[in-house]
Protein backbone atom coordinates (compact mmCIF):
# COMPACT_ATOMS: atom_id res chain seq x y z
CA UNK A 1 0.00 0.00 0.00
CA UNK A 2 2.63 2.74 1.00
CA UNK A 3 4.47 1.83 -2.22
CA UNK A 4 1.26 2.33 -4.30
CA UNK A 5 1.28 5.90 -2.33
CA UNK A 6 5.23 6.66 -3.75
CA UNK A 7 3.45 5.37 -7.16
CA UNK A 8 1.20 7.16 -7.70
CA UNK A 9 2.92 10.59 -6.37
CA UNK A 10 5.94 10.01 -8.75
CA UNK A 11 3.33 9.31 -11.82
CA UNK A 12 1.45 12.81 -10.95
CA UNK A 13 5.09 14.39 -9.82
CA UNK A 14 6.36 13.78 -13.50
CA UNK A 15 2.66 14.74 -15.24
CA UNK A 16 3.07 18.54 -13.32
CA UNK A 17 6.87 18.52 -13.78
CA UNK A 18 7.05 17.54 -17.57
CA UNK A 19 4.00 15.54 -19.38
CA UNK A 20 1.63 18.28 -19.03
CA UNK A 21 3.65 21.50 -19.54
CA UNK A 22 2.78 23.96 -22.77
CA UNK A 23 5.43 22.88 -24.72
CA UNK A 24 5.16 19.08 -23.92
CA UNK A 25 1.48 19.38 -24.45
CA UNK A 26 1.77 21.41 -27.83
CA UNK A 27 4.58 18.80 -29.41
CA UNK A 28 2.33 15.93 -28.41
CA UNK A 29 -0.35 17.30 -30.13
CA UNK A 30 1.26 19.00 -32.83
CA UNK A 31 4.25 16.47 -33.63
CA UNK A 32 1.58 14.00 -34.60
CA UNK A 33 -0.71 16.41 -36.35
CA UNK A 34 2.47 17.30 -38.88
CA UNK A 35 2.85 13.84 -39.14
CA UNK A 36 -0.42 12.80 -40.05
CA UNK A 37 -0.88 15.73 -42.12
CA UNK A 38 2.22 15.36 -44.25
CA UNK A 39 1.83 11.62 -45.14
CA UNK A 40 -1.46 11.87 -45.84
CA UNK A 41 -0.85 14.93 -48.14
CA UNK A 42 2.43 13.34 -49.48
CA UNK A 43 1.25 9.78 -50.41
CA UNK A 44 -0.81 11.93 -53.10
CA UNK A 45 -3.54 8.57 -53.63
CA UNK A 46 -6.52 10.38 -52.02
CA UNK A 47 -8.65 9.48 -49.25
CA UNK A 48 -8.16 5.96 -49.98
CA UNK A 49 -4.79 5.78 -49.13
CA UNK A 50 -5.81 7.14 -45.08
CA UNK A 51 -6.33 3.30 -44.14
CA UNK A 52 -2.96 2.33 -44.92
CA UNK A 53 -0.66 5.31 -43.83
CA UNK A 54 -2.89 5.28 -39.57
CA UNK A 55 -1.14 3.00 -38.77
CA UNK A 56 2.00 4.51 -39.55
CA UNK A 57 1.51 7.66 -37.97
CA UNK A 58 0.00 6.10 -34.78
CA UNK A 59 3.47 4.55 -34.63
CA UNK A 60 5.25 7.35 -35.38
CA UNK A 61 3.19 9.07 -32.47
CA UNK A 62 3.81 6.96 -30.23
CA UNK A 63 7.42 5.93 -30.52
CA UNK A 64 8.67 9.07 -30.60
CA UNK A 65 6.33 10.68 -28.07
CA UNK A 66 7.56 8.07 -25.38
CA UNK A 67 11.19 7.52 -26.42
CA UNK A 68 12.03 11.41 -26.36
CA UNK A 69 10.30 12.23 -22.98
CA UNK A 70 11.06 9.30 -20.82
CA UNK A 71 14.94 9.82 -22.08
CA UNK A 72 14.92 12.57 -21.78
CA UNK A 73 13.43 13.51 -18.05
CA UNK A 74 15.17 10.20 -16.73
CA UNK A 75 18.79 11.70 -18.16
CA UNK A 76 17.77 14.91 -16.76
CA UNK A 77 16.73 13.98 -12.74
CA UNK A 78 20.13 11.53 -12.78
CA UNK A 79 22.27 14.73 -13.83
CA UNK A 80 20.04 17.13 -11.48
CA UNK A 81 20.50 14.21 -8.71
CA UNK A 82 16.82 14.35 -7.97
CA UNK A 83 16.45 10.68 -9.13
CA UNK A 84 19.42 9.79 -6.12
CA UNK A 85 16.17 10.92 -4.39
CA UNK A 86 14.01 8.40 -5.74
CA UNK A 87 16.16 5.89 -5.03
CA UNK A 88 17.06 6.34 -1.46
CA UNK A 89 12.99 5.71 -0.98
CA UNK A 90 12.02 2.51 0.25
CA UNK A 91 10.34 0.97 -2.22
CA UNK A 92 10.98 -1.58 -4.66
CA UNK A 93 12.69 -0.25 -7.84
CA UNK A 94 10.76 -1.97 -9.94
CA UNK A 95 7.68 0.14 -8.59
CA UNK A 96 9.61 2.69 -9.24
CA UNK A 97 10.97 2.53 -12.38
CA UNK A 98 7.40 1.57 -13.35
CA UNK A 99 6.13 4.96 -11.69
CA UNK A 100 8.64 6.81 -13.71
CA UNK A 101 7.65 5.23 -17.12
CA UNK A 102 3.76 5.31 -16.41
CA UNK A 103 3.55 8.66 -17.09
CA UNK A 104 5.32 8.32 -20.66
CA UNK A 105 3.17 5.30 -21.66
CA UNK A 106 -0.09 7.31 -21.34
CA UNK A 107 1.22 10.07 -22.83
CA UNK A 108 2.15 7.63 -26.15
CA UNK A 109 -1.35 6.70 -25.94
CA UNK A 110 -2.68 9.42 -25.88
CA UNK A 111 -0.36 10.48 -28.58
CA UNK A 112 -1.23 7.75 -30.56
CA UNK A 113 -5.15 9.09 -30.68
CA UNK A 114 -3.76 12.34 -32.49
CA UNK A 115 -4.02 10.93 -35.62
CA UNK A 116 -7.15 8.86 -35.26
CA UNK A 117 -8.96 11.69 -33.75
CA UNK A 118 -8.04 13.62 -37.73
CA UNK A 119 -8.30 10.00 -39.66
CA UNK A 120 -11.90 10.14 -38.01
CA UNK A 121 -12.85 12.78 -40.50
CA UNK A 122 -11.33 11.21 -43.26
CA UNK A 123 -11.77 7.84 -43.16
CA UNK A 124 -14.68 4.85 -42.58
CA UNK A 125 -14.14 3.73 -38.64
CA UNK A 126 -16.76 0.68 -38.75
CA UNK A 127 -14.39 -1.94 -40.42
CA UNK A 128 -11.90 -1.03 -37.67
CA UNK A 129 -11.24 -4.04 -34.75
CA UNK A 130 -10.90 -1.64 -31.73
CA UNK A 131 -10.59 -4.90 -29.55
CA UNK A 132 -6.80 -5.56 -31.59
CA UNK A 133 -6.05 -2.02 -31.89
CA UNK A 134 -6.33 -0.43 -28.73
CA UNK A 135 -4.39 -3.11 -26.64
CA UNK A 136 -1.84 -2.99 -29.79
CA UNK A 137 -2.11 1.02 -29.13
CA UNK A 138 -0.90 0.30 -25.36
CA UNK A 139 2.04 -2.06 -26.02
CA UNK A 140 3.45 -0.06 -28.17
CA UNK A 141 3.58 2.25 -25.67
CA UNK A 142 5.03 0.05 -22.94
CA UNK A 143 7.66 -1.51 -25.53
CA UNK A 144 8.92 1.79 -26.46
CA UNK A 145 8.97 3.55 -23.28
CA UNK A 146 10.86 1.06 -21.98
CA UNK A 147 13.06 1.53 -25.24
CA UNK A 148 13.19 5.11 -23.82
CA UNK A 149 14.30 4.09 -20.42
CA UNK A 150 17.07 1.86 -21.21
CA UNK A 151 18.08 4.43 -23.67
CA UNK A 152 18.19 6.69 -20.13
CA UNK A 153 20.23 4.43 -18.10
CA UNK A 154 22.91 3.93 -20.56
CA UNK A 155 23.79 7.33 -21.24
CA UNK A 156 24.37 10.05 -19.03
CA UNK A 157 23.85 13.32 -20.99
CA UNK A 158 20.94 14.68 -22.15
CA UNK A 159 21.85 15.37 -25.46
CA UNK A 160 23.28 11.34 -25.83
CA UNK A 161 19.91 10.30 -25.02
CA UNK A 162 18.20 11.64 -27.85
CA UNK A 163 21.10 10.94 -30.42
CA UNK A 164 21.24 7.43 -29.24
CA UNK A 165 17.33 7.64 -29.67
CA UNK A 166 17.45 7.92 -33.06
CA UNK A 167 19.77 5.17 -33.69
CA UNK A 168 16.85 3.33 -32.54
CA UNK A 169 14.18 5.39 -33.71
CA UNK A 170 14.56 5.57 -37.50
CA UNK A 171 16.59 2.22 -38.80
CA UNK A 172 12.97 0.53 -36.62
CA UNK A 173 10.81 3.12 -38.74
CA UNK A 174 12.08 1.97 -41.78
CA UNK A 175 12.52 -1.64 -40.88
CA UNK A 176 9.48 -2.73 -39.15
CA UNK A 177 7.20 -3.23 -42.22
CA UNK A 178 5.47 0.14 -41.26
CA UNK A 179 5.84 2.38 -44.84
CA UNK A 180 7.52 -0.35 -47.06
CA UNK A 181 6.18 -4.51 -46.37
CA UNK A 182 9.11 -6.26 -44.95
CA UNK A 183 9.07 -8.62 -47.85
CA UNK A 184 9.98 -5.57 -50.35
CA UNK A 185 13.32 -6.07 -48.15
CA UNK A 186 16.67 -6.87 -49.34
CA UNK A 187 16.61 -10.71 -48.02
CA UNK A 188 19.67 -9.89 -45.79
CA UNK A 189 17.52 -7.13 -43.76
CA UNK A 190 14.28 -9.15 -43.30
CA UNK A 191 15.85 -11.11 -40.18
CA UNK A 192 16.93 -7.55 -38.79
CA UNK A 193 12.75 -6.81 -39.10
CA UNK A 194 12.00 -9.18 -36.77
CA UNK A 195 14.12 -8.43 -33.63
CA UNK A 196 12.16 -4.64 -33.53
CA UNK A 197 9.57 -4.73 -31.26
CA UNK A 198 7.70 -2.24 -33.46
CA UNK A 199 7.56 -4.92 -36.58
CA UNK A 200 4.84 -7.12 -34.20
CA UNK A 201 2.97 -3.42 -32.79
CA UNK A 202 3.07 -2.84 -36.87
CA UNK A 203 1.45 -5.99 -38.12
CA UNK A 204 -1.37 -5.79 -35.39
CA UNK A 205 -1.82 -2.39 -36.44
CA UNK A 206 -1.83 -2.61 -40.04
CA UNK A 207 -4.58 -5.99 -39.18
CA UNK A 208 -6.52 -4.00 -36.79
CA UNK A 209 -7.57 -0.74 -39.71
CA UNK A 210 -7.42 -2.10 -43.02
CA UNK A 211 -5.93 -5.34 -43.82
CA UNK A 212 -5.35 -9.00 -42.16
CA UNK A 213 -2.52 -9.53 -40.19
CA UNK A 214 0.86 -11.12 -41.56
CA UNK A 215 1.62 -13.16 -38.73
CA UNK A 216 -0.60 -14.79 -35.82
CA UNK A 217 -2.31 -12.24 -33.20
CA UNK A 218 -1.00 -14.33 -30.51
CA UNK A 219 2.77 -13.92 -32.07
CA UNK A 220 2.28 -10.48 -32.19
CA UNK A 221 0.92 -9.89 -28.92
CA UNK A 222 3.41 -12.29 -27.67
CA UNK A 223 6.37 -11.02 -29.38
CA UNK A 224 5.24 -7.20 -27.92
CA UNK A 225 4.75 -8.55 -24.10
CA UNK A 226 8.64 -10.40 -24.56
CA UNK A 227 9.74 -6.93 -25.60
CA UNK A 228 8.23 -5.18 -22.87
CA UNK A 229 9.70 -7.65 -20.16
CA UNK A 230 13.22 -7.89 -21.72
CA UNK A 231 13.74 -4.05 -21.69
CA UNK A 232 11.96 -3.65 -18.57
CA UNK A 233 14.22 -6.63 -17.01
CA UNK A 234 17.42 -5.30 -18.57
CA UNK A 235 17.04 -1.30 -17.92
CA UNK A 236 16.63 -2.92 -14.32
CA UNK A 237 19.85 -4.42 -14.23
CA UNK A 238 21.58 -1.38 -16.09
CA UNK A 239 20.16 0.72 -12.94
CA UNK A 240 21.51 -1.80 -10.53
CA UNK A 241 24.77 -2.20 -12.48
CA UNK A 242 25.04 1.75 -12.95
CA UNK A 243 23.67 3.76 -10.44
CA UNK A 244 23.70 2.11 -7.69
CA UNK A 245 27.55 1.59 -7.81
CA UNK B 1 9.08 4.76 14.64
CA UNK B 2 12.10 4.39 16.87
CA UNK B 3 15.59 1.90 16.63
CA UNK B 4 15.38 -1.10 18.63
CA UNK B 5 18.64 -1.46 19.56
CA UNK B 6 21.48 1.25 21.41
CA UNK B 7 23.42 0.67 18.40
CA UNK B 8 21.74 3.29 15.30
CA UNK B 9 24.65 2.47 12.80
CA UNK B 10 27.23 -0.67 12.66
CA UNK B 11 30.03 -0.78 10.36
CA UNK B 12 32.56 -3.73 10.02
CA UNK B 13 34.76 -4.14 7.68
CA UNK B 14 33.40 -1.57 5.31
CA UNK B 15 35.38 -1.89 2.02
CA UNK B 16 34.80 -0.24 -1.59
CA UNK B 17 37.13 0.10 -4.65
CA UNK B 18 36.90 1.52 -7.70
CA UNK B 19 39.06 0.30 -10.00
CA UNK B 20 42.94 0.72 -8.62
CA UNK B 21 41.34 3.24 -6.15
CA UNK B 22 40.63 1.96 -2.52
CA UNK B 23 38.09 4.67 -1.49
CA UNK B 24 37.71 3.20 1.93
CA UNK B 25 39.71 -0.08 3.52
CA UNK B 26 38.17 -2.34 5.47
CA UNK B 27 36.47 0.58 8.20
CA UNK B 28 34.63 -0.46 11.50
CA UNK B 29 32.66 1.99 13.67
CA UNK B 30 29.32 2.48 15.78
CA UNK B 31 27.39 5.18 16.24
CA UNK B 32 25.27 5.22 19.03
CA UNK B 33 21.52 5.73 19.30
CA UNK B 34 20.51 9.58 19.93
CA UNK B 35 24.33 10.63 19.19
CA UNK B 36 25.81 13.30 16.63
CA UNK B 37 28.45 11.40 15.08
CA UNK B 38 30.93 13.87 13.19
CA UNK B 39 32.74 11.85 10.35
CA UNK B 40 35.75 13.97 9.19
CA UNK B 41 38.28 13.80 6.51
CA UNK B 42 39.71 15.61 3.89
CA UNK B 43 38.53 15.67 0.09
CA UNK B 44 38.89 12.07 -1.14
CA UNK B 45 39.13 10.59 2.37
CA UNK B 46 36.39 8.33 1.31
CA UNK B 47 33.45 10.31 3.20
CA UNK B 48 31.01 10.23 0.57
CA UNK B 49 31.59 6.82 -0.61
CA UNK B 50 30.85 5.77 3.00
CA UNK B 51 27.83 7.70 3.21
CA UNK B 52 26.84 6.44 -0.11
CA UNK B 53 27.35 2.90 0.75
CA UNK B 54 25.46 3.29 4.08
CA UNK B 55 22.53 5.22 2.72
CA UNK B 56 22.19 2.58 -0.38
CA UNK B 57 23.91 4.58 -2.95
CA UNK B 58 26.61 2.30 -3.96
CA UNK B 59 27.46 -1.50 -2.95
CA UNK B 60 30.45 -2.47 -0.65
CA UNK B 61 32.86 -4.87 -1.56
CA UNK B 62 33.38 -6.19 1.89
CA UNK B 63 31.61 -5.83 5.64
CA UNK B 64 28.34 -5.50 6.83
CA UNK B 65 26.06 -2.50 8.28
CA UNK B 66 23.32 -2.87 10.39
CA UNK B 67 21.41 0.30 10.66
CA UNK B 68 18.89 0.05 13.47
CA UNK B 69 19.55 -3.66 13.83
CA UNK B 70 18.86 -4.39 10.09
CA UNK B 71 21.48 -5.78 8.30
CA UNK B 72 21.89 -3.40 4.45
CA UNK B 73 23.01 -6.16 2.70
CA UNK B 74 19.84 -8.60 2.88
CA UNK B 75 17.46 -5.98 3.40
CA UNK B 76 18.22 -2.61 2.40
CA UNK B 77 15.16 -1.01 1.55
CA UNK B 78 13.99 -1.90 5.44
CA UNK B 79 16.99 -0.13 6.37
CA UNK B 80 15.58 2.93 3.97
CA UNK B 81 12.85 3.27 6.25
CA UNK B 82 15.08 4.29 9.17
CA UNK B 83 16.85 6.87 7.51
CA UNK B 84 16.84 10.29 6.24
CA UNK B 85 19.15 11.61 4.01
CA UNK B 86 20.51 15.06 3.03
CA UNK B 87 22.67 15.36 0.44
CA UNK B 88 25.78 17.48 0.13
CA UNK B 89 23.93 19.18 -2.75
CA UNK B 90 20.17 20.25 -2.72
CA UNK B 91 18.57 17.83 -5.30
CA UNK B 92 14.71 18.30 -4.90
CA UNK B 93 12.77 19.48 -7.80
CA UNK B 94 13.27 23.03 -8.96
CA UNK B 95 9.71 22.94 -10.68
CA UNK B 96 7.85 21.94 -7.57
CA UNK B 97 7.27 24.55 -4.64
CA UNK B 98 8.58 24.05 -1.31
CA UNK B 99 5.39 22.39 -0.06
CA UNK B 100 4.85 20.21 -2.65
CA UNK B 101 8.21 19.35 -2.73
CA UNK B 102 8.17 18.65 0.92
CA UNK B 103 4.98 16.47 0.46
CA UNK B 104 6.48 14.44 -2.72
CA UNK B 105 9.12 13.28 -0.31
CA UNK B 106 6.63 12.23 2.81
CA UNK B 107 5.00 10.00 -0.26
CA UNK B 108 7.89 8.60 -0.75
CA UNK B 109 8.02 7.38 2.49
CA UNK B 110 4.05 6.23 1.94
CA UNK B 111 2.94 8.63 4.42
CA UNK B 112 -1.12 9.59 3.72
CA UNK B 113 -1.66 12.97 2.38
CA UNK B 114 -3.30 14.26 5.61
CA UNK B 115 -0.36 13.23 7.28
CA UNK B 116 2.35 15.04 5.26
CA UNK B 117 0.79 17.99 4.13
CA UNK B 118 0.45 18.53 8.33
CA UNK B 119 4.01 17.97 8.33
CA UNK B 120 4.98 19.50 5.57
CA UNK B 121 3.58 23.07 6.93
CA UNK B 122 4.87 22.37 10.34
CA UNK B 123 8.55 21.65 9.20
CA UNK B 124 8.45 25.07 7.02
CA UNK B 125 7.27 26.83 9.94
CA UNK B 126 10.37 25.03 11.51
CA UNK B 127 12.56 26.08 9.36
CA UNK B 128 11.56 29.54 8.85
CA UNK B 129 9.95 29.26 5.37
CA UNK B 130 6.41 29.45 5.69
CA UNK B 131 6.02 32.28 3.37
CA UNK B 132 8.46 30.65 0.75
CA UNK B 133 6.77 27.53 0.90
CA UNK B 134 4.34 28.61 -1.97
CA UNK B 135 7.02 29.27 -3.91
CA UNK B 136 9.57 27.30 -6.94
CA UNK B 137 12.12 25.70 -4.98
CA UNK B 138 14.29 26.64 -8.46
CA UNK B 139 13.72 30.59 -6.98
CA UNK B 140 15.31 29.68 -3.62
CA UNK B 141 18.79 31.01 -2.55
CA UNK B 142 21.05 28.68 -1.36
CA UNK B 143 20.68 28.67 2.29
CA UNK B 144 16.41 28.59 1.21
CA UNK B 145 17.43 25.26 -0.76
CA UNK B 146 19.77 23.27 1.95
CA UNK B 147 16.81 23.89 4.77
CA UNK B 148 14.88 22.69 2.69
CA UNK B 149 16.87 20.23 1.87
CA UNK B 150 17.08 19.29 5.51
CA UNK B 151 13.43 19.55 6.02
CA UNK B 152 12.65 17.07 2.72
CA UNK B 153 15.06 14.33 4.51
CA UNK B 154 13.97 14.37 7.95
CA UNK B 155 9.47 15.01 6.61
CA UNK B 156 9.12 11.29 7.23
CA UNK B 157 10.30 11.95 10.88
CA UNK B 158 13.61 9.33 10.45
CA UNK B 159 15.32 7.71 13.46
CA UNK B 160 18.51 8.19 11.94
CA UNK B 161 19.93 11.18 9.68
CA UNK B 162 22.58 11.19 7.40
CA UNK B 163 23.78 14.59 6.60
CA UNK B 164 26.62 15.06 3.96
CA UNK B 165 28.28 18.45 4.19
CA UNK B 166 24.83 20.31 5.23
CA UNK B 167 26.90 23.83 5.55
CA UNK B 168 29.11 23.79 2.19
CA UNK B 169 28.79 26.90 -0.05
CA UNK B 170 26.03 28.68 1.84
CA UNK B 171 26.50 31.85 3.57
CA UNK B 172 27.51 32.41 7.04
CA UNK B 173 24.40 33.47 8.09
CA UNK B 174 22.71 30.50 6.85
CA UNK B 175 24.73 28.05 7.95
CA UNK B 176 24.50 28.92 11.64
CA UNK B 177 20.96 28.49 11.49
CA UNK B 178 21.58 25.27 9.92
CA UNK B 179 24.13 24.15 12.93
CA UNK B 180 21.06 25.62 15.12
CA UNK B 181 18.58 23.01 13.36
CA UNK B 182 21.28 20.31 13.40
CA UNK B 183 21.57 20.33 17.02
CA UNK B 184 17.97 20.98 17.94
CA UNK B 185 17.22 17.63 16.02
CA UNK B 186 19.95 15.91 17.65
CA UNK B 187 18.33 17.18 20.94
CA UNK B 188 15.00 16.04 20.01
CA UNK B 189 16.49 12.54 19.88
CA UNK B 190 17.69 11.72 16.26
CA UNK B 191 20.56 10.27 15.50
CA UNK B 192 23.07 11.84 13.24
CA UNK B 193 25.75 10.99 10.72
CA UNK B 194 27.10 14.37 9.95
CA UNK B 195 29.96 14.40 7.56
CA UNK B 196 31.99 17.42 7.09
CA UNK B 197 35.64 19.01 6.43
CA UNK B 198 35.06 21.97 8.94
CA UNK B 199 36.39 21.21 12.16
CA UNK B 200 35.09 23.78 13.85
CA UNK B 201 31.93 23.23 13.08
CA UNK B 202 32.36 19.07 14.31
CA UNK B 203 33.66 20.21 17.43
CA UNK B 204 30.68 22.68 18.04
CA UNK B 205 28.20 19.89 17.32
CA UNK B 206 29.51 16.60 17.50
CA UNK B 207 29.58 14.20 20.55
CA UNK B 208 31.45 11.94 18.51
CA UNK B 209 33.96 12.10 16.08
CA UNK B 210 35.42 9.35 13.45
CA UNK B 211 38.84 10.96 11.26
CA UNK B 212 38.95 9.20 8.10
CA UNK B 213 42.10 9.71 6.09
CA UNK B 214 42.63 7.83 2.69
CA UNK B 215 39.97 5.26 3.19
CA UNK B 216 40.84 4.59 6.65
CA UNK B 217 39.42 5.64 10.02
CA UNK B 218 42.57 6.84 12.01
CA UNK B 219 40.95 7.55 15.36
CA UNK B 220 37.27 7.20 16.48
CA UNK B 221 36.73 9.43 19.66
CA UNK B 222 34.19 12.05 22.55
CA UNK B 223 35.30 15.65 21.33
CA UNK B 224 36.52 16.00 25.58
CA UNK B 225 38.59 12.92 24.70
CA UNK B 226 40.72 14.19 21.06
CA UNK B 227 40.73 17.38 23.05
CA UNK B 228 42.57 15.98 26.31
CA UNK B 229 45.21 15.82 23.41
CA UNK B 230 46.28 19.29 23.85
CA UNK B 231 46.11 19.66 27.64
CA UNK B 232 49.20 21.26 28.72
CA UNK B 233 50.34 22.61 25.45
CA UNK B 234 50.52 26.25 24.50
CA UNK B 235 50.45 28.12 21.29
CA UNK B 236 51.38 31.25 20.52
CA UNK B 237 50.67 33.34 17.40
CA UNK B 238 52.68 35.86 15.82
CA UNK B 239 52.00 38.30 13.12
CA UNK B 240 55.33 39.71 11.34
CA UNK B 241 56.02 42.07 8.33
CA UNK B 242 57.30 39.35 6.21
CA UNK B 243 59.86 36.13 6.12
CA UNK B 244 58.07 34.12 8.25
CA UNK B 245 59.77 30.48 7.25
CA UNK B 246 63.10 32.32 7.72
CA UNK B 247 62.46 33.31 11.22
CA UNK B 248 60.85 29.92 12.11
CA UNK B 249 64.80 28.38 11.19
CA UNK B 250 66.41 30.83 13.28
CA UNK B 251 63.80 30.47 16.12
CA UNK B 252 64.59 26.29 15.77
CA UNK B 253 68.19 27.59 16.26
CA UNK B 254 68.27 29.85 18.99
CA UNK B 255 65.02 27.70 20.81
CA UNK B 256 65.16 23.80 20.25
CA UNK B 257 62.83 23.47 22.58
CA UNK B 258 59.84 25.30 21.02
CA UNK B 259 58.42 23.65 17.92
CA UNK B 260 58.04 26.65 15.12
CA UNK B 261 55.78 26.42 11.95
CA UNK B 262 54.99 29.38 9.30
CA UNK B 263 51.28 29.31 9.06
CA UNK B 264 51.80 32.03 6.18
CA UNK B 265 54.68 34.36 4.90
CA UNK B 266 53.83 36.85 7.31
CA UNK B 267 52.52 34.45 10.55
CA UNK B 268 54.60 32.33 13.12
CA UNK B 269 53.03 30.36 14.89
CA UNK B 270 54.94 28.63 17.97
CA UNK B 271 54.00 25.77 20.03
CA UNK B 272 55.91 24.02 23.53
CA UNK B 273 54.79 21.81 26.43
CA UNK B 274 55.99 24.69 28.76
CA UNK B 275 54.31 28.56 28.47
CA UNK B 276 56.07 30.29 25.89
CA UNK B 277 58.00 33.18 27.07
CA UNK B 278 56.92 35.74 24.34
CA UNK B 279 59.18 38.96 24.90
CA UNK B 280 62.91 36.61 24.13
CA UNK B 281 60.88 35.20 20.98
CA UNK B 282 59.87 39.49 20.08
CA UNK B 283 63.23 40.13 20.37
CA UNK B 284 64.63 37.31 18.40
CA UNK B 285 62.48 38.06 15.36
CA UNK B 286 63.27 42.06 15.44
CA UNK B 287 66.94 40.95 15.90
CA UNK B 288 66.88 38.59 12.36
CA UNK B 289 65.14 42.07 10.90
CA UNK B 290 61.41 41.67 10.94
CA UNK B 291 58.55 43.57 12.66
CA UNK B 292 56.49 42.13 15.15
CA UNK B 293 53.07 43.80 14.39
CA UNK B 294 50.67 41.31 16.97
CA UNK B 295 51.47 38.63 19.50
CA UNK B 296 48.12 36.11 19.96
CA UNK B 297 47.85 33.08 22.51
CA UNK B 298 45.63 30.72 20.78
CA UNK B 299 43.32 27.97 22.36
CA UNK B 300 44.44 24.47 20.96
CA UNK B 301 41.59 23.75 19.02
CA UNK B 302 40.35 19.99 17.38
CA UNK B 303 41.94 21.34 14.33
CA UNK B 304 45.21 21.01 16.34
CA UNK B 305 44.25 17.47 16.68
CA UNK B 306 43.18 16.65 13.46
CA UNK B 307 46.79 17.63 12.30
CA UNK B 308 48.58 15.33 15.00
CA UNK B 309 46.34 12.54 14.23
CA UNK B 310 45.86 12.43 10.40
CA UNK B 311 49.80 14.08 9.86
CA UNK B 312 47.58 16.28 6.85
CA UNK B 313 49.05 19.54 7.34
CA UNK B 314 46.19 22.44 8.68
CA UNK B 315 47.58 24.19 5.35
CA UNK B 316 46.05 21.22 3.45
CA UNK B 317 42.42 21.31 5.24
CA UNK B 318 42.83 25.48 5.00
CA UNK B 319 42.71 25.40 1.58
CA UNK B 320 39.62 23.22 1.52
CA UNK B 321 38.26 25.27 3.16
CA UNK B 322 38.78 28.04 1.34
CA UNK B 323 37.40 26.15 -1.61
CA UNK B 324 34.30 25.54 0.10
CA UNK B 325 33.71 29.23 1.19
CA UNK B 326 34.18 29.59 -2.49
CA UNK B 327 30.04 29.49 -2.84
CA UNK B 328 29.78 31.18 0.80
CA UNK B 329 31.06 29.89 3.34
CA UNK B 330 30.60 28.34 6.67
Amino acid sequence: MKAWIAFWNILAKDFRAYYLKPPNISWGIIFPLAWTGMFFIRSGAGLDSVPTLLPGVIAVSILFGTTSLLSVTVTFEKKGRSFERLLLAPIPLEVLMLAKTAGAILFGVANAFVPVAMAAFLMDFSRVNWATLIPAIVLIAVSSTFLGLFIAVSVSEVFEAQTFSNFFRFPMLFLCGLFFPIAQLPVWLRPLSYVLPLTYGADVLHGSIHRAPYLPLVLDFGMLASFCILLFAFSLRNVRRKWIV
Amino acid sequence: MSVDTKTAIEVRGLAKRFGDVEAVAGIDFDVRDGELFGFLGPNGAGKSTTINVLIGLARSDAGTIRIGGIDCSTNPKAAQHLMGVVPDESNLYPELTGFENLCFCGALYGMARRDRESRARDLLEQFGLTEAGGRKFGGYSKGMKRKLTIAAGIIHSPPILFMDEPTTGIDVASARQIRQLVAELNRGGTTIFLTTHYIEEAERLCQRIGFIVKGRIVRTDTVQDLMRRTDGRHVVQFAVSSGAARLCESIAAEFPALQCQAVSDTAVRVESPEPVRIGPLVRSIEDSGAEVTEARKLQPSLEDVFVEITGIEAGVMKQEREKAKMGGGA
